[in-house]
């Protein structure tokens, strides 16, 4: 599909073209990149100027022919972050509220057997007003889930949860999936739902999919700056390949500012070629003395500019021949270590914890 | 106290209300949820009346219902009478002259229907009919009350286009405000001071009313 955004704010213009299967499919990109905009075409909410969509063989959307069906008629679930429960009903009425169709009888089956299957069945004589925000997200999937949608679009429903609820819901909701093989597509920008529920993830930037295929090929070897940025790499170099190691499967990385090279996996590159290198704060280790006797191929010796306390976390900022590396330390090993600014360090970098990306 | 006039007039203002609210939905709905680009026009039509002199609406409604013209002519060849001077064209003048009181309300409660819950809607398979009349009429409760409440006590007080549409019919189309004119012009003080206490004591009620709903939004109404 393709829509254009006349709007000078928002200027890209989307262009997507992929097939979501059944299971999972994360939607994964910064804010503005054009997820929910997605989600609301496939919908029916907004529509694409050209393009076609459909569902199990059936044209929902296709410029071509002019075909436009109704929103309320595709029978696509939709969840999305603030949920919209209707306020003037009770979690029980807004579950049976899409069931206006069937008999009396089989409205009640269906709503208290998902009102169980969701463990809210003590909430159903409730207003929205009157639960917590975790219950409301459970009636807000049920009341979803019990129309039996033909897929199901979830636009971060359930960002403003706290960890625990999180996963508990993420397992009801694979659990359903289970029951019933619809397509489901879920917009995240949290890498760790990535990879809780990922079969496959499509990665847009700026309306347009830069990168797909499933959480590992995508998440562990971002090739892509928004990708590596979201997923929390703390240090990210430019730097230039100076020489390949093909017995090895490794290769030499210059960095940009300083003289500092960096034994890298080997990607698809040649000497000379331009990109970034990506290490997480946590995934590297100081030395006090120079270490020996190391599997990891990067010992690169340093001197401590900054030491900083957040939270739990002590986070070092060493120099290393004029490249900065931010490492991360609990406070134990601070302690033990006896770090101060200005003390002679070694960073130890092992070759996979470098995640390479294209400039 | 004039009991035929206070009668007259509780009719009118109850006809009149429960007409507003069945043609002001419609309208409201459409100021509402219209994309057209002269909708501005059709909302300042909506609200002349609020700003025209009574006399001057009157005097179009009067026109528009004499036997000259089209809508007179129509009604006379169905009733063999005409609609002007009658409580019906009464009727006419007030529907015309209170429709701002019901159709603004009506729509601001509309538009403060998050339009969330009008996606939610339609992604749960119901159609636009179907949302406007589960979700936005029970959720507007409060501004349609308001707008009902707002032309009964609007029609109960009207002067100039009664006076102008229906003149002075005792039983037919005096109503208490022309009584209470005619009583001061016969130099009846007391008579007329007793109907307009009666007049003001009603307006009140019944906006306090209003205001007392308002408070408690799910307490109370036609909806549960």
């Amino acid at each position: 599909m393709r829509r254009r955004f006349p709007n000078p704010e928002g200027a890209f213009d989307l262009n997507v073209h992929f097939r979501a299967k059944p299971g999972f499919t994360i939607l994964f990109g910064a804010s503005g990149a054009g997820k929910t905009t997605v989600l609301d075409c496939i919908v029916g909410l907004g529509n694409p100027e050209e393009g076609r969509i459909s569902i199990g063989g059936e044209d929902l959307f296709d410029s071509e022919h002019e075909l436009n069906v109704p929103a309320w008629k595709r029978r696509i679930g939709y969840v999305i972050q603030d949920l919209a429960l209707f306020p003037h009903l009770t979690a029980e009425e807004n579950v049976e509220y899409g069931l206006r169709a069937l008999p009396a009888p089989e409205r009640r089956a269906r709503s208290s057997e998902i009102l169980t299957a969701f463990r809210i069945e003590h909430l159903r004589a409730r207003r929205p007003a009157q639960i917590s925000g975790g219950e409301r997200q459970r009636v807000a999937l049920a009341r979803t889930l019990v129309t039996e949608p033909r897929a199901l679009l979830l636009d971060e429903p359930l960002a403003a949860l706290d960890r625990p609820t999180r996963s508990r819901l993420l397992d009801d909701l694979r659990e359903w999936n289970r029951a019933h093989r619809v397509p489901i597509l879920y917009v995240t920008h949290s890498s760790e739902e990535v990879f809780a529920l990922g079969e496959q993830v499509i990665v847009l930037e700026a309306g347009r999919i830069v990168a797909q295929g499933s959480p590992h090929e995508v998440m562990r070897a971002p090739r892509l700056e928004t990708v590596a940025q979201l997923s929390g790499f703390e240090n990210i170099f430019d730097a230039t390949v100076t020489a390949l190691h093909e017995d090895r499967g490794t290769m030499t990385c210059k960095m940009e500012n300083g003289a500092l090279e960096l034994e890298t996996p080997l990607v698809h590159a040649e000497a000379g070629t331009k990109l970034r290198v990506g290490i997480r704060a946590g995934d590297l280790l100081l030395a006090t003395e120079s270490p020996r006797g190391l599997s990891a191929r990067n010992v690169l010796p340093g001197i401590i500019r900054r030491l900083e306390q957040r939270d739990v976390i002590v986070s070092a900022t060493v120099d290393c021949g004029g490249t900065e590396f931010e490492v991360h330390l609990t406070l134990a090993a601070r302690e033990s270590l006896q770090l101060t600014v200005g003390k002679n360090v070694w960073v130890v970098v092992k070759t996979h914890s470098c995640h390479l990306m294209s400039e | 106290m004039n009991w035929q006039a206070f009668w007259l007039t509780l009719q009118l203002a109850a006809t009149v209300s429960l007409l507003l609210v069945a043609i002001g939905i419609p309208i409201a709905y459409w100021l509402t949820y219209s994309r057209w680009r002269g909708k501005f026009l059709i909302e300042a039509v909506v609200a002349l009346p609020i700003v025209l002199p009574p006399t001057v609406l009157g005097f179009y409604v009067l026109m528009a219902l004499g036997s000259r013209s089209p809508l007179g002519r129509w009604w006379e060849s169905l009733t063999g009478h005409t609609l002007a001077f009658t409580f019906e064209g009464l009727v006419i003048g007030s529907v015309i002259y209170s429709l701002p009181f019901a159709v603004q309300p009506f729509a601001a409660a509309f538009s403060g229907v998050d339009s969330r819950l009008l996606r939610a809607s339609a992604s749960l398979g119901q159609s636009p009919v179907q949302t406007f009349r589960r979700v936005v009429l029970p959720l507007a409760k409060a501004g349609l009350v308001t707008g009902f409440a707002l032309s009964f006590a609007h029609t109960l007080g009207e002067f100039g286009v009664v006076l102008m549409v229906g003149g002075n019919i005792p039983g037919v189309t005096r109503t208490i405000s022309i009584d209470i004119y005619d009583r001061v012009q016969a130099a009846q003080y007391s008579a007329a001071n007793t109907t307009a206490f009666v007049l003001l004591i009603m307006s009140f009620v019944v906006l306090s009313i209003v205001y007392g709903l308002n408070r408690r939004p799910w307490a109370v109404g036609p909806w549960k």
